[in-house]
C-alpha cells in the first residue's frame, strides 16, 4: 500500500516508539482491570486491541485518552508523560462505541464542535467541516440531528467528528461494533484507507477477531488485564504464544500430551487423547517429559479414508457432525479417546461424487510445521 | 379481548368522572347567574367581571405570581446542581443519605415542612435579624426548599439516562468541564429543566399549608385568601376564582408532561 518497503517500524532496531505504555496497572477498588501492562505502538501503526468483554482493552483505551487515571505506571504519547494532562488537552481523539453524537446539534456542528473549542477562525471552521464531510460522504447529511441518521451514517459522522482536529492519535472503541456485517466489511476497508490517507495513528479496541485481522498492523491479545501476545494478525494465528490467544483467535483442536524426545529442531510427543504421536518442526525450550499443548488448525488438516503413509501426526475417527456453510464445510470428527476434532475443507467443487457422509471412518493428518506446540 | 376493552374502558370512565365531575361542576357554577352559590340562575360571567374589580384578590393573586415565578427559578438553579451531582459524582460517602435528605421534602408532611420553617424563620431573625419578619421571601424560601427537591428527582433522572460517553467526548473534543456543562449536559437535560420549572411553579402556586405558617400579614397567597373567603360562606366570586387557578394549572402539568415526552422521543 505504501511506497516504501522498507520494515515496519516495529521491526526497526532503535526506532522511537509513537506511544509507551509503561507498567500501566488500574484497580477498580480491589478488582485490577489492567495489570502491569506494557505496550510501544508505533506512528502510522494500525494496532487492535482484541480481548473478550471483562479483559481490559476498554480501560486501557480509557486510560490512553485521559478517562482513567492510572493506579501505578506511566504512559506517553510522542514522548510526553500523560500523567498531568487532562483529556481536552491530550493531543488524542476518540471514537465511542456508542458514537457519542450530541443529540441537540447537526451533523455539521457535530463536526464541528471540536474546532470551535479551539478558538479556530470560523471561516476554516467551515472549510475544513465542509471538507470533512465530503471525505465521508455525508455532504447530504450535513443539516440532519443524529437521530434521523440511520447506524452508518451516524458512525461516519463519528468518525468525521473524532478526526476533525488532525489528531496524531485516534482512539476507536468497537468501532463497527454496531453495524450489520455487509456493512461492516466495507466499512473496514474504508477505515483502513482513511488511516493510510491522513497518517494517524490509529489504536481500535475490538472484541471481533475478524476484524482485528483485517484492520490491524498488529494485534495485543488482552485477557484478564494482561496483554498475552503482541503480533502482526498472521502471526497471531499461526504463531499463537499461548493456549489462550490459540484459543481466543480463530478456531482450534488442542491435545495435551508428554514430550518425549527434544532436540534443537523438532520435538516429538506422545500424546493419548489423540491415540497418536506428534511431531513438530521447531525445538521448544523446556524441562524433559514436560506436559505441553499441541495446537492444530482445523484447516491444516487434510482428510482421507485411506490411512496416510506417516508415522506421526495422524488421528483416526468417525464423522459425528458436518455443517455445510457455503465456501467450506466443517467437520466434527470423534477419536477413539471420545475427544472431538473440529476439520475444514474448502469446497473445491460443486458437487463431489464421493463426498465424507455422517458415521463415515476418516483419517486426519497434517504436515510437521503445521502445527504449534505451546508450554502455557 | 373485546369483553376486555370493554370493561376497561368503562372503568376508566368512572374514573375520570370520580376525578373530574367536582372539577366540572366548580366550573359549570362559576358560570351561574345566581347568587346563591347552590342554586342554578342562567348563565352569566358576571363573578368573573366582579372578581376583576377586588382588589383583594388581584393583590393575591399578584403575590402567588410573583412567589412562584421566583420559587420556580431559584428551584430549578438548586435542583438541578443537586440532581447533577448525585448523578455525576459516582459514589461518595454518604451518598445515600444525601439522596435521601434530597428527596425528604417530598414526602414530609407539609404542616411539619411549614412549621419548622417558620421556627427556623423566627430563630433566624432573633439571631441574625434576617429575614426581618415574615412575607413574600420567607413564602419564597419555603417553597424553594419543597419545589427543589422535585426539580432535583427529576433532573437525576433525566441525567441517568444520558449516555455518560457524551460528556466524555465533548471532553475529548476539548471541552472544559464548565464549557461541557454549558453546552452539552444543560441542553440535554433542557426538558427536563423546564418540566421540572413548571412543575416547581404549579405546585408553589397550590401550596396553601406551608405558606400560612410563613407568610405574613399584607403577603396572602391566592390559596390563602380563597381559604378564608370560603370560611365567611362560598361565593361564586370564588368559583370563578377556582375556575382560572385551574386552567393556569392545568397548562402547567399539561405543558410539562409534554416536555416530558418529547424528552423521551429525543432519547
Amino acid at each position: 500500500m505504501t511506497q516504501e518497503t522498507t520494515m515496519p517500524l516495529w521491526k526497526q532496531d532503535g526506532a522511537k516508539p509513537f506511544i509507551q505504555i509503561k507498567n500501566v496497572t488500574k484497580k477498580f477498588g480491589e478488582f485490577t482491570a489492567v495489570d502491569n501492562v506494557s505496550l510501544d505502538i508505533y506512528e502510522n501503526e494500525l494496532f487492535c486491541l482484541l480481548g473478550g468483554s471483562g479483559s481490559g482493552k476498554s480501560t486501557l483505551l480509557r486510560i490512553l485518552a485521559g478517562f482513567e487515571e492510572l493506579t501505578s505506571g506511566q504512559v506517553l504519547i510522542d514522548g510526553v508523560d500523560m500523567a498531568n494532562i487532562e483529556p481536552w488537552n491530550r493531543p488524542i481523539n476518540m471514537m465511542f462505541q456508542s458514537y457519542a453524537l450530541f443529540p441537540h446539534m447537526t451533523v455539521a456542528k457535530n463536526i464541528a464542535f471540536g474546532l470551535k473549542r479551539d478558538n479556530v477562525p470560523k471561516k476554516e471552521i467551515a472549510e475544513r467541516v465542509a471538507e470533512m464531510l465530503t471525505m465521508m460522504q455525508i455532504e447530504a447529511f450535513a443539516d440532519r440531528k443524529p437521530d434521523q441518521l440511520s447506524g452508518g451514517q451516524r458512525q461516519r459522522v463519528a468518525l468525521a467528528r473524532s478526526l476533525i482536529k488532525r489528531p496524531k492519535l485516534l482512539l476507536l472503541d468497537e468501532p463497527l461494533g454496531a453495524l450489520d456485517k455487509k456493512l461492516r466489511e466495507e466499512t473496514q476497508f474504508e477505515l483502513v484507507n482513511i488511516q493510510d490517507k491522513l497518517g494517524v495513528t490509529f489504536v481500535v479496541v475490538t472484541h471481533d477477531q475478524e476484524e482485528a485481522m483485517t484492520l490491524a498492523t498488529r494485534i495485543g491479545v488482552m485477557g484478564n488485564g494482561i496483554i498475552t501476545q503482541v503480533d502482526e494478525p498472521r502471526d497471531v494465528y499461526e504463531y499463537p504464544s499461548s493456549r489462550f490467544v490459540a484459543e481466543f483467535v480463530g478456531s482450534i483442536n488442542l491435545f495435551e500430551g508428554r514430550i518425549y524426545e527434544d532436540e534443537v529442531e523438532h520435538v516429538k510427543i506422545k500424546s493419548k487423547e489423540a491415540g497418536c504421536n506428534f511431531f513438530v518442526n521447531h525445538g521448544v525450550s523446556c524441562s524433559p517429559n514436560q506436559k505441553v499443548t499441541v495446537a492444530i488448525r482445523p484447516e491444516k488438516m487434510k482428510v482421507t479414508r485411506r490411512k496416510p503413509e506417516q508415522e506421526y501426526n495422524c488421528l483416526h475417527g468417525q464423522i459425528i457432525d458436518i455443517a455445510y456453510m457455503g465456501n467450506l464445510s466443517i467437520f466434527r470428527v470423534k477419536l477413539k479417546s471420545d475427544v472431538i476434532v473440529r476439520v475444514t475443507l474448502p469446497n473445491l467443487v460443486r458437487e463431489n461424487r464421493n463426498p465424507l457422509t455422517w458415521d463415515d471412518f476418516v483419517y486426519l493428518a497434517w504436515d510437521d510445521d503445521s502445527s504449534v506446540v505451546l508450554t502455557s | 379481548m373485546t369483553r376486555n376493552s370493554k370493561f376497561l374502558s368503562i372503568s376508566s370512565l368512572f374514573g375520570f368522572i370520580f376525578l373530574y365531575a367536582p372539577i366540572l361542576s366548580l366550573i359549570i357554577y362559576s358560570f351561574n347567574k345566581s347568587k346563591l352559590v347552590t342554586v342554578w340562575g342562567g348563565w352569566s360571567v358576571k363573578w368573573y367581571a366582579e372578581l376583576f374589580n377586588n382588589q383583594q384578590i388581584i393583590d393575591a393573586a399578584i403575590v402567588s405570581l410573583k412567589v412562584a415565578f421566583i420559587t420556580a427559578t431559584l428551584s430549578v438553579v438548586l435542583g438541578v446542581l443537586a440532581g447533577y451531582v448525585l448523578s455525576r459524582m459516582g459514589k461518595f460517602p454518604g451518598k445515600l443519605i444525601v439522596s435521601g435528605w434530597i428527596s425528604a421534602p417530598l414526602i414530609m408532611p407539609e404542616v411539619i415542612t411549614g412549621l419548622s420553617l417558620l421556627l427556623l424563620f423566627v430563630s433566624l431573625e432573633n439571631l441574625i435579624g434576617w429575614p426581618a419578619g415574615r412575607g413574600i421571601t420567607t413564602i419564597i424560601i419555603a417553597h424553594t426548599t419543597f419545589c427543589m427537591a422535585y426539580v432535583a428527582v427529576i433532573v437525576q433522572s433525566r441525567l441517568s439516562q444520558m449516555d455518560d460517553s457524551l460528556e466524555e467526548a465533548a471532553m475529548d473534543l476539548g471541552a472544559k468541564p464548565h464549557s461541557l456543562f454549558f453546552l452539552i449536559t444543560l441542553p440535554i437535560i433542557s426538558p427536563a429543566i423546564i418540566s421540572g420549572w413548571l412543575l416547581a411553579f404549579t405546585m408553589s402556586l397550590d401550596d396553601l399549608v406551608i405558606a400560612s405558617f410563613v407568610s405574613g400579614p399584607g403577603n396572602s397567597t391566592l390559596p390563602m385568601v380563597i381559604f378564608s373567603k370560603i370560611r365567611l360562606g362560598v361565593s361564586p366570586e370564588v368559583n370563578a376564582l377556582a375556575t382560572i387557578m385551574i386552567l393556569i394549572v392545568a397548562i402547567g402539568v399539561v405543558s410539562a408532561m409534554w416536555q416530558m415526552r418529547k424528552k423521551e422521543k429525543t432519547l
